[in-house]
């Protein structure tokens, strides 16, 4: 059975911003991919990743707090999209 | 007027504001350190000042906003105090869900330190009572993330509600309808990314951030008389 006998569980949450705020690092990086040379790039949007190491063995009891986690504090949900897997 | 300042590691414009404050209100605040819980009794005024609060890590402002203290400044908003959030203050009173919006990497890309001249939008609030509706000031800006992002809704509420207090005349950062400013609805508190605590000397090169402590000081100094007489 996937995950028994196992307490230590590891989160990625990816954090984006929202489509339609605009990302000023994302276009900068964008032009600088043009000017290299770089053709199509169309956009570009910058995010982070937040790896968390959780002392937990039940998969959907981590999920649930790790989004609890993003709502309180790793994303600002006015700006930003979170999603959250977990290994 | 009795005044606090909250005091955050990374917080560096703590000591400008607490000077401004004595100024105005001819007593030194009370400066209370992020880890206390509670607020000392009996205050008019919180302000939260200016910097790089925990490092400015995750989110500007965001790991600050959930230290013990601001529990209490939240509740003393929600009870009616007047909180002034300035530059980092602000991001921490949005991150904190005191304001509206959010702050994000200013246009540009660039940390902007300059003068910036900014048109007073509303002097109905105790911050802004010091000045006249449409009146031209000069404030100095200095950060790199003062993009204020809102909504067109938003900003249409901000607008009809008259909660916008300063707009930029030169856009320096990105911010939506050039907002500097904003009020919160019951207009008892106002986050600003200028800071007035450094136009308030003249060997600052101008003392127009000295009005709005002086203007607080007015308005709130007869709160406080009256509270007092009762």
């Amino acid at each position: 059975m996937a995950g028994a006998g196992n307490d230590r569980l590891k989160a990625r949450v990816h954090v984006t911003l929202k489509p339609g705020v605009l990302d000023p690092q994302g276009e900068a990086v964008r032009h600088a991919l043009a000017a290299l040379g770089f053709e199509g790039v169309a956009g570009v949007r910058i995010g982070k990743v937040i790896e968390i190491d959780l002392a937990a063995g039940d998969h959907a009891a981590a999920e649930a707090e790790v989004a609890r986690m993003c709502e309180r504090l790793l994303a600002n949900t006015v700006i930003e999209d979170y999603a959250v897997e977990i290994a | 007027m009795r005044a606090a300042v909250i005091v955050f590691p990374g917080s560096n414009c703590d000591r400008d504001i607490a000077v401004a404050l004595e100024r105005a209100t001819g007593a030194p605040p009370a400066m209370v350190w992020h880890k206390d819980a509670d607020l000392p009794t009996g205050l008019d005024f919180v302000a939260v000042p200016g910097g790089f609060s925990f490092g400015d890590y995750l989110r500007c402002g965001a790991i600050a906003a959930r230290a013990p203290v601001m529990r209490a400044v939240a509740d003393f908003a929600r009870g009616g105090g007047h909180v002034l959030g300035v530059c980092n203050g602000f991001q921490i009173l949005i991150e904190a869900g005191l304001l509206p919006g959010a702050l994000m990497r200013n246009a540009g890309l660039s940390f902007v330190c300059r003068d910036a001249r900014l048109k007073v939008e509303t002097s109905a609030s105790a911050f802004t009572a010091g000045y006249s509706p449409d009146e031209v000031v000069t404030i100095p800006v200095a950060h790199h993330d003062g993009n204020f992002f809102a909504s067109a809704d938003l900003v249409a509420r901000l607008e009809d509600e008259d909660r916008i207090a300063f707009r930029y005349l030169d856009n320096p950062n990105g911010s939506a309808a050039d907002i500097a400013g904003v009020l919160s609805e019951n207009r008892r508190v106002l986050g600003m990314m200028p800071h007035p605590e450094r136009a308030v000397d003249p060997v600052h090169g101008g003392t127009d951030g000295a009005r709005l402590f002086a203007g607080l000081e007015a308005a709130l100094g007869e709160e406080a008389g009256a509270r007092a007489q009762a």
